[in-house]
């Protein structure tokens, strides 16, 4: 669609500009401040330029250990949900009943982890996985796996994965589901007289239609992820030891907890640019998708969706999204 | 649509496995706190509603719960209002800055809470609105705003520029245009985004919890602390989180033909 030049639309989006200015600039800037100053109590702040950035990115001082270890943490967790949640949620997908009351039965009972508040769900697990009451680690022991996610630092891994996965894989799973339903149903009968298999018609047909939401699937599960706190600060309080400790637990301990405002606001700092970093990357990756299937549209009039050549649509069940 | 072999079997045991913990949350509320310390049972021998009863009688327990409906619906109102023209404007504009300034508030809705948390707490303390449901409403504005516009976004570029043009030729003024025609048009974008708003800011913990001390307190917040004082109490826990579950589950009801669309941000 053409969208007109039009400068008065600022004037509708002035007031989510100031909300949002409100709520992100203002304390971003007292972040900034913070975070070259060193403060000893009494609200005395000291100039301390560059040199907490300098501590942060050094690994052998205290600070810049503990940030680059959970920094590292943060990664591994973020790519193992990613690399499970991903295929899983898609197999789900799949799954979903074709039509009937099964249908929205499912959807509700996918939904329903997301709509749990994060400390209830870290409580779930919390409660789910101790050995002495929980059903999960009773069953678990008393099959003589000896499993106790307070003292051992690969069950307390294995926990904070599971619990994410319980938590999060519907949404890549509905994310999925909107993609596949967006389908028509003659690519699938030209499939049919092509006599494709199954996996040529995921291939070729499922696949490129979830593109687009497995990319905003992909982008809020790795955002998310990076960002956790609540779940696993409830379940291992980052332990045992400092082996669940992730970014946001860290940036905590240390603003909330110990009240170093400098370190604190220096993470912080450090911590929001790789976040917009990531951000962006995703974010020229999805309009570029966007501008190039407009481009391909456009060079086709008939506006004719080719899964490839082989699956083409034999022309009485031509789709009609020219029309629509 | 195509699914595939076995995928009965794969539904089901997903759902189970999406279910389990639930239902021992459940199971334990119901529970008396010897029954769950001394024995492993499947389901309660001796069910009793006490705990629940506890909750609904001590108004330390269910004023969080108002608390936080409370600043949830405020921000759910501020955010849909500041959102709906907003997305009329992305959606049929372009503007000076249009692409950065859907990129900055992107960011935001991915910033991580715990970087907002100390200056947060900074800010509303200066203006006076520490411990009121108005800071946590603004607070969670952050990432609401963002998301809200996003999926109002996809809502309102289904609607045909045609509808707009022979409106204005017809004389309606633009706010009138706005209430009459798209709002009604996008009605269920609307419930969508409402939705999630009100999803988003119902899970969030800790923003709720640095920006409330007494007063406005959330029950999640209440629910951590007044637990580990009191030595575990498992039962009353296991209520109360129980209880965290269903404005959620309601909710659901309501928009579960769009959940899916709602979660690609209204655009498929």
């Amino acid at each position: 669609m053409d969208k007109t030049v039009n400068q008065k639309a600022w004037f509708l989006v002035l007031p989510v500009f100031l909300v949002v200015a409100f709520s992100a600039v203002l304390p971003l800037m007292t972040v900034v401040n913070y975070s070259m100053q060193d403060t000893f109590g009494n609200n005395q702040f000291f100039w301390n330029g560059v040199g907490w950035f300098k501590e942060l990115l050094d690994p052998s001082t205290d600070l810049g250990g503990r940030f680059l270890a959970s920094l590292g943490r943060n990664l591994f967790f973020s790519l193992v949900i990613l690399a499970i949640e991903v295929p899983l949620g898609i197999v789900v997908a799949l799954s979903m009943p074709r039509e009937g009351w099964t249908v929205a039965a499912c959807l509700i009972i996918l939904a329903l982890p997301l709509l749990i508040p994060w400390n209830v769900v870290g409580t779930i697990w919390q409660i789910f996985g101790r050995p002495d009451i929980g059903l999960l680690g009773y069953v678990l022991n008393a099959i003589g796996i000896d499993y106790n996610y307070v003292s051992n630092e690969v069950d307390a891994w294995v926990t904070v994965i599971v619990m994410d996965v319980w938590h999060w894989t519907s949404l890549v799973a509905l994310l999925c589901y909107a993609g596949l339903k967006s389908i028509p149903d003659a690519y699938y009968q030209a499939a049919q007289i092509d006599g494709a298999s199954r996996w040529a018609v995921f291939k070729a047909i499922q696949l490129p239609k979830m593109n687009r939401v497995l990319l905003i699937a992909v982008l809020l599960r790795f955002m998310d992820s990076f960002m956790i706190y609540t779940e696993p600060f409830v379940v291992t309080g980052g332990g045992p030891g400092n082996s669940t400790t992730f970014v946001s637990i860290e940036l905590v301990k240390i603003a909330l907890g110990q009240f170093d405002l400098g370190k604190a606001a220096a993470l912080s700092l450090v911590y929001n640019l790789i976040i917009l970093i990531v951000c962006w990357i995703f974010y020229t990756v999805m309009t570029n998708a966007g501008v190039e299937r407009k481009v391909q549209t456009e060079s086709e009039p008939a506006a004719e969706p080719k899964p490839s050549a082989a699956l083409k649509p034999v022309p009485a069940l031509k789709p009609k999204e020219g029309v629509a | 649509m195509h699914s595939i072999p076995g995928r009965r079997l794969i539904m089901g045991l997903f759902l189970v496995f999406l279910l389990l913990p639930i239902y021992w949350l459940v199971n334990m509320s119901f529970k008396t706190n010897s029954e769950i310390v001394s024995t492993m049972t499947l389901w309660p021998h001796t069910p009793t509603l006490q705990h629940y009863k506890r909750i609904f009688t001590d108004e330390s327990w269910y004023s969080g719960y108002i608390n936080s409906l409370e600043y949830v619906v405020l921000n759910t109102i501020i955010s849909i209002s500041v959102a709906l023209p907003a997305a009329y404007a992305f959606s049929r504009y372009r503007f000076l800055g249009d692409k950065h300034l859907f990129f900055w508030l992107l960011s935001n809705r991915m910033a991580p809470a715990a970087v907002y948390a100390l200056p947060f707490f900074n800010l509303y303390s200066a203006i006076g609105l520490f411990d009121t449901p108005w800071a946590v409403a603004l607070a969670h504005c952050i990432f609401n705003v963002p998301l809200a516009v996003w999926i109002l976004e996809g809502f309102v570029s289904g609607v045909p520029r045609e509808i707009d043009e022979t409106a204005f030729l017809d004389g309606y003024s633009f706010p009138r245009f706005f209430i009459k025609i798209l709002v009604p048009l996008i009605a269920s974008g609307i419930g969508v985004a409402a939705f999630f708003c009100f999803m988003f800011s119902w899970v969030e913990l800790l923003l709720a919890r640095t920006l409330t001390s007494v007063q406005a307190k959330p029950i999640a917040a209440i629910m951590t602390r007044t637990v580990s004082a009191a030595g575990m109490d498992w039962g009353l826990l296991a209520a109360a989180g129980v209880l965290t579950i269903i404005p959620g589950a309601l909710v659901i009801w309501f928009v579960r033909n769009y959940i899916a669309r709602g979660f690609a941000l209204g655009r498929v």
